[in-house]
């Protein structure tokens, strides 16, 4: 057997990834402990780094194959390394005054933030069950630690014991099920999983093989009915975490499902079209009508981004129509909707940890009058909120826009009742976000506020999402285009 | 002037938009400076419009002019397409005055909690937003600056509104998304199934919905429907405005009634009917008959209220079923009488919601059954209040008559192949109608200005109409008569591009 090739130039990003991590690692051991808050600008710098190969990989256009199409170097997967990169970046953003404040390790905390998003990168080339599990595994671990890292706080081990016991859980429901489609197709490689199916064997067998590899990623996604483990982790682990759990944990998993479902299990549409369109669907009302009744802001988010991971699997519902017609437009729906749902929860949660220095917690009672104390702070705010909630000129409009296109141009009845369950649901989900803008407009301010100040790495981390979320919903070809050219791969 | 032909457009709409970056840099201290810019920007908005009013080609009318089709976001074919013709040019100038009008009314009295930063730069978004649709020939961007209003507005209305402003406001935006949401999904279809497709509002209305089936076609209308009839508000999505306009501050109800419920009439003519004819026939004698339900309905509610600016809002109602049963005839007779309705209602009824602002500032209330001699003691507030009483209720010689009058005379012939004797039935009940309007407006005159002064206020040092109100007023007490004398002025403009319109409903018959 040969020795397999390696393309150093199409790993360059996971191997500068890697140096960043051993070097934050061995600066943790040199220096002092009030200099320890500089592992966070090595990791920073870490992740920026890596976005220079990305870069030039994109600008250079070839995609890349290795170990025979197991991982690929493409469009899609440069496109999703540079997401995850940037949420990497901004996560750091936040963390530096929390974690440092708040007297945690720091060096090891950040060493399991970039081992994490090492999984992530690795995910987004993964065209292969093997390579999946490893990447899903290297992303899940360190995430399972950060979010107990309020060690002292019994809410945060309940948090962390909680995602350890759900994610280990869905790993072995989703192995099992890979274990059968391998031993069907007789081959781990996504290419080769979609030649056996559209050769049309496979029956039963094969249906009760995806279902249970789906079931094992709603987990991680946090699809309704299997979403339990997200409110509790969300609201236990240290804010930044959470936006890094919701934001690039989520992602991480909906990566590793659009290249499952579009390269590996497309021919058998009429096998996980209706669990995902029964997943969507139940997501969507379930997450919004329950976030309805959160008083915790962090917990409403935490529901509010299972309602948006249900617009996510929306395109996927409707994504094979025999011809595969409507395979493009709904693969760049989901894309897209993730890229733009990535900048408007970072920067919602970017403004939630700089607006909890003020009040001192996350309860939406504790926001009355920010608008007469902090303008800045709740114009912002808002800003990401009704992005979340899809309201023109802001973002969020056109990821939704995109999800009804991808449904109407499938034209089904199955894909217009998914389509006005998803209208429906956008208006139900106005009602809690524009709650708490209302909450910091509407409501008069407490007799004393604080006076405390936004730290400048915080700032630069709402300053950017906020730019953007403005630049796409003003002109969103920015991100339309990115989502076409993702679909070059298909 | 080559450069004017293809910028006005954009310059009209985002010339705004700027004021509201150059207000958000001033610090909030500098009240002064902050009014001045946006009296300044609105101005120049204004401006814009009038020379557009001069260069317009008037003989063209039918046409879209002052064009500008440029690439937006390719990847969805949707383009920034902008154009002006006879039916959006009176709405257009319209919204400018208004909101010119609305900045000098609120210059000295700005509602709790003052923030006249926050107050000025909501304005000028909205309105951008509310130029924005009138010009837009694209359904996305059309459905961009349709929801761009709906924000600066909640907040309007949330931080500067009445007791009952949190429930007010968050129903305004609930209703109003909910048909914008399925409206959206029309739009879509309509993309879909149009062939090449396009977003393009002037390529979809050549196609009249050509190879769309029948059934498609109502699904799709009623799509539109939703989010145009809540936006009106026809009956019964009308519940929100009500209580939206109770509370929202005078500017915020000004605006309200005199351009925002002209945005749903306005996607009827637009959109609705000139895109999708054969359906828009089938639903007309519905649409016709919620808007009978709705000129009574409303009427009666007007005579149930205790409230004034309350009753003034449900006039709202009856007046723009009114609009509405012009649109349902699908006649050009009937449907220039509606673009008429919305010029004649938008200032009529914007005035008296000034009026309801003046009159609560000084009492500090708008119960009717505490309120009286207003002629006794404010006597010119007194008359201005009985003029805009009488041009509301119709009275020949003002505005309101114009609006009313041919609506109702539509129905007597609707287009053809719609049923003459329900339509006559729809005649008789309106008419029955301005007579209720004519009801309630007097009795709401009665309350308010006639009558001795009651006790609680017979020491009480009531102001008469005062400097930045007589600015603010006088131009739309002018136009109410102006309008009255000279209907052709607006009649004239719209009647060509409403021609080209109606042709649709004759050309398609049988």
């Amino acid at each position: 057997m040969p020795a397999p090739y390696f393309d150093y130039t199409a790993l360059a990003p996971e191997i500068i990834l890697t140096v960043a991590i051993v070097a934050v690692l061995v600066a943790d051991l040199l220096f002092e402990e009030r200099e320890k808050y500089q592992t966070s600008t090595i990791a920073g710098v870490g992740c920026l780094a890596a976005l220079v190969p990305v870069l030039y990989l994109a600008g250079n256009g070839a995609d890349r194959a290795m170990f025979g199409g197991a991982y690929m170097v493409d469009n899609y997967a440069l496109l999703m390394k540079a997401l995850f990169l940037l949420v990497g970046y901004v996560t750091i953003l936040l963390s530096t005054n929390y974690i440092e404040e708040g007297d945690y390790y720091q060096g090891e905390y950040y060493v399991l933030l970039l081992t994490a998003l090492l999984g992530m990168t690795i995910m987004a080339s993964a065209r292969d069950l093997v390579t999946i599990f490893v990447a899903l595994e290297t992303l899940s671990i360190p995430t399972y630690l950060l979010a107990g890292w309020r060690k002292h706080d019994a809410r945060s081990n309940e948090s962390s014991l909680k995602y350890y016991l759900m994610g280990v859980l869905s790993s072995a429901v989703m192995l099992y099920g890979m274990s059968i489609v391998y031993g069907l197709a007789g081959d781990t490689r996504l290419v080769e999983i979609a030649k056996y199916v559209s050769s049309g064997q496979g029956g039963q067998l094969f249906d009760v093989a995806i279902f249970f590899t789906l079931v094992g990623f709603a987990f991680k996604v946090s699809a309704v009915p299997f979403h339990f483990w997200a409110p509790d982790s969300y609201e236990g682990a240290p804010t930044p975490v959470t936006a890094f759990l919701s934001v690039a944990s989520k992602t991480g998993g909906f990566v590793a499902l659009l290249s499952l479902v579009y390269v590996g299990f497309f021919g058998r549409g009429d096998a996980w079209q209706p669990i995902l369109w029964v997943l969507a669907a139940a997501s969507m009302t379930v997450g919004n009508l329950i976030a309805i009744r959160q008083t915790n802001l962090v917990r409403m988010l935490a529901y509010s981004s299972i309602a948006q991971g249900g617009f996510m699997l929306v395109p996927f519902a409707v994504a094979n129509q025999g011809d595969g017609s409507a395979r493009p437009e709904a693969f760049a729906a989901t894309v897209v909707y993730l890229l733009i749902y990535a900048v408007m929860n970072l920067g919602a949660f970017a403004a939630l940890i700089a607006i909890a220095r003020k009040t001192r917690s996350a309860e939406i009672d504790t926001y009355a009058g920010l608008f007469n104390y902090a303008p800045a702070l709740a114009v912002t705010m808002s800003l990401f909120l009704f992005s979340l909630a899809g309201i023109p000129p802001l973002g969020g409009w056109y990821a939704k826009l995109v999800v009804f296109k991808a449904v109407l141009d499938a034209g089904t009845v199955q894909a217009v009742i998914l389509g006005v369950v998803a209208a429906v649901n956008s208006v139900i989900a106005l009602f809690y976000y524009a709650g708490v803008a209302g909450m910091m407009w509407f409501k008069p301010a407490p007799a004393e506020t604080s006076t405390a100040r936004v730290p400048v790495a915080l700032g630069a981390a709402i300053a950017m999402p906020t730019v953007l979320i403005l630049a796409i919903g003003v002109y969103p070809n920015l991100f339309a285009r990115l989502g076409e050219l993702a679909t070059k791969g298909l | 002037m080559d450069w004017f032909d293809s910028w006005a457009l954009s310059l009209a709409t985002f010339i705004p938009m700027v004021g509201t970056a150059v207000v958000l840099a001033i610090p909030r201290a500098k009240e002064e400076l902050i009014k001045q810019v946006t009296l300044l920007t609105t101005a120049v908005t204004l401006a814009v419009g009038v020379i557009i009013l001069f260069q317009f080609d008037y003989d063209a009318a039918d046409k879209l002019q002052f064009g500008v089709d440029k690439s937006w976001i390719e990847v969805i074919s949707s383009r920034y397409h902008m154009g002006l013709d006879g039916i959006s040019l009176p709405l257009l100038i319209l919204t400018m005055g208004i909101t010119l009008l609305c900045v000098i009314y609120s210059w000295d009295h700005f509602p709790e909690p003052h923030n006249p930063k926050a107050f000025l730069a909501l304005m000028l978004v909205l309105e951008t937003g509310m130029i924005g649709t009138f010009l837009a020939q694209d359904l996305i961007l059309f459905f961009i600056f349709f929801e761009l209003v709906l924000l600066p507005m909640y907040f309007m209305i949330g931080v500067w509104g009445g007791p009952n402003r949190d429930y007010a406001s968050i129903k305004f935006f609930l209703f109003t998304l909910f048909g914008s949401a399925l409206m959206l999904l029309s739009f879509l279809a309509l993309f879909f199934k149009s062939d090449p497709h396009t977003f393009d509002i002037v390529k979809l209305a050549e196609l009249h919905g050509e190879g769309i089936a029948h059934g498609t076609q109502l699904l799709i209308f009623g799509g539109l429907f939703l989010g145009f009839a809540i936006k009106v508000p026809m009956f019964p999505f009308h519940t929100w405005l009500p209580d939206a306009h109770t509370e929202a501050p005078t500017v915020g109800s000004v605006i309200l009634a005199a351009v925002l419920l002209k945005l749903g009439t306005y996607g009827f003519i637009r959109i609705a009917l000139p895109i999708l004819p054969e359906a828009a026939h089938s639903w007309a004698p519905y649409i016709g008959a919620l808007a009978v339900i709705g000129i009574i309905y409303g009427a009666l509610g007007c005579l149930a209220q205790r409230d004034m600016k309350r009753l003034i809002a449900f006039s709202s109602v009856a007046h723009m079923g009114f609009v509405m049963l012009g649109i349902s005839t699908l006649t050009s007779f009937g449907i220039n009488a509606a673009i008429f309705g919305m010029v004649a209602h938008g200032i009529i009824t914007g005035m008296l919601f000034f009026l309801a602002g003046s009159v609560q500032e000084r009492y500090h209330t708008r119960e009717l059954s505490r309120l009286g001699g207003l002629l006794l003691q404010a006597p010119k507030m007194g008359w201005i209040l009985g003029y805009c009483t009488m041009a509301s209720l119709g009275l020949p010689g003002l505005a309101g008559f114009w609006g009313e009058f041919p609506a109702v005379l539509s129905s007597y012939e609707p287009a053809e192949g719609l049923n003459v004797g329900l339509f006559r039935f729809f005649m008789v009940v309106a008419a029955i109608g301005t007579v209720l309007a004519a009801g309630y407006l007097l009795w709401m005159l009665q309350r308010v200005a006639m009558g001795k002064v009651p006790e609680e206020w017979a020491d009480a040092h009531i102001h008469d109409v005062h400097k930045p109100e007589w600015i603010a007023w006088a131009p739309l007490l002018v136009l109410i008569l102006a309008l009255g004398v000279f209907p052709g002025a607006v009649f004239n403009v719209t009647d060509d591009a409403v021609q080209l319109l109606s042709k649709a409903f004759v050309a398609e018959e049988h």
